[in-house]
């Protein structure tokens, strides 16, 4: 491992620590207005939504297993399966389904 | 409103803990191969993902590293694409009890990333310190252990079947959002708003000078913001569920 590549990793890992704990260490004030209580309940929803759609559907190697997943993973959720039951199963789907659309 | 003591034990975290540590395997899996394929050796791979924890920012690294970039261009880089951590450590406030002192601040900070924000943020009555160190513990050691085997035996496993476990995050994101986006009409909409906005910002050429980073900033922001406007929450309900 050489010195730059050390210092590349440090500058990395430095940068995105003190990015998560600057905030999380000094704010000390709870939040009484209502439009930013409101705010802060739909902040981690809202992110979530941005990362998912639309890549999702570039998620693995082929578009259409992505898309089969993606399906899966809505109707179990639905359903209120489990985190860890609704990510294999679309895993498992996607594989079938590029599996499939290979061979034709 | 104060929040109580926190009645959250150390295992709870554990159990929560453990399908984001499974999710994380198989992301970080990925990440050891590109690691590997880019050049780097496995010792700098795995310190890269214990140093770290963040799956988009640790990527974007590696291409800074691969192309010998400036060290500026990789601390903008991180800034940019790491950006949304403040946000959710700065929301993450809103529900510490009183077991977390400064040092507690500082250690618990090192494990936000995405999920374990979506998950500890979703609990209702607040969080204190045991439940989140064991909601760290194992998405760490599965991003860690997720790397190391990615690195080490990549190579060994069909081309196939690991793109295929690429999906595995994302199903993990549309488990959290689906069940409450049911129930609450808020949620419902700042999700698809979100989403709307990210696929403008993707499909839109004008946008495409928008970074994945950044575009995930301007639409978490924007569509919290609206909903907040649209539908604002009742005071005194955290989360009824």
């Amino acid at each position: 491992m050489t010195v730059k590549l050390l210092l590349y990793i440090l500058v990395m890992a430095l940068t995105t620590y003190l990015i998560r704990m600057l905030p999380f260490t000094l704010f000390r004030k709870k939040i009484k207005n209502p439009f930013l209580k409101s705010f802060f309940y739909y902040i981690p929803y809202a992110v979530l939504g941005a990362m998912t759609i639309p890549w999702i559907f570039y998620s693995t190697g082929s578009f259409v297993g992505a898309a089969a997943g993606t399906v899966c993973a809505f109707v179990l959720a639905y359903f209120e399966r489990s985190l860890i039951v609704v990510a294999l199963s679309s895993c498992a789907v996607a594989y079938v389904t590029q599996l499939i659309f290979s061979l034709t | 409103m104060e929040i109580r003591a926190s009645k959250l034990k150390f295992r709870n975290g554990l159990r929560d803990g453990l399908p984001i540590a499974l999710g994380y395997l198989s992301v970080s899996f990925g990440f050891g191969i590109s690691a590997v394929a880019k050049g780097l050796e496995t010792l700098p791979a795995l310190l890269i993902s214990m140093t770290n924890l963040t799956s988009a920012g640790q990527v974007a690294g590696l291409s800074v590293i691969a192309a010998s970039g400036a060290i500026i261009e990789m601390i903008m880089t991180q800034l940019i694409i790491n950006l949304r951590y403040s946000l959710m450590g700065l929301s993450l406030t809103q529900k510490l009890d009183d077991t977390f002192s400064t040092l507690h601040r500082m250690a618990v900070a090192f494990f936000i990333t995405d999920e374990i924000y979506a998950v500890s943020s979703s609990k209702t009555g607040g969080v204190n310190t045991r439940y989140m160190y064991g909601l760290g513990l194992l998405p760490y050691l599965g991003w860690a252990a997720g790397t190391l085997l990615g690195a080490v035996a990549g190579s060994l496993l069909p081309a196939d079947i690991s793109s295929a476990l690429g999906i595995a995050i994302y199903g993990m994101f549309v488990a959290i959002i689906v069940p409450p986006a049911k129930r609450d009409c808020g949620i419902l909409f700042a999700v698809v708003l979100a989403a709307a906005v990210s696929c403008l910002i993707k499909y839109v050429k004008w946008f495409s000078f928008i970074t994945q980073g950044f575009a995930i900033i301007i639409c978490a922001l924007l569509a919290a913001a609206v909903a907040a406007l649209i539908f604002p929450v009742k005071e005194d309900c955290e989360n009824d569920g």
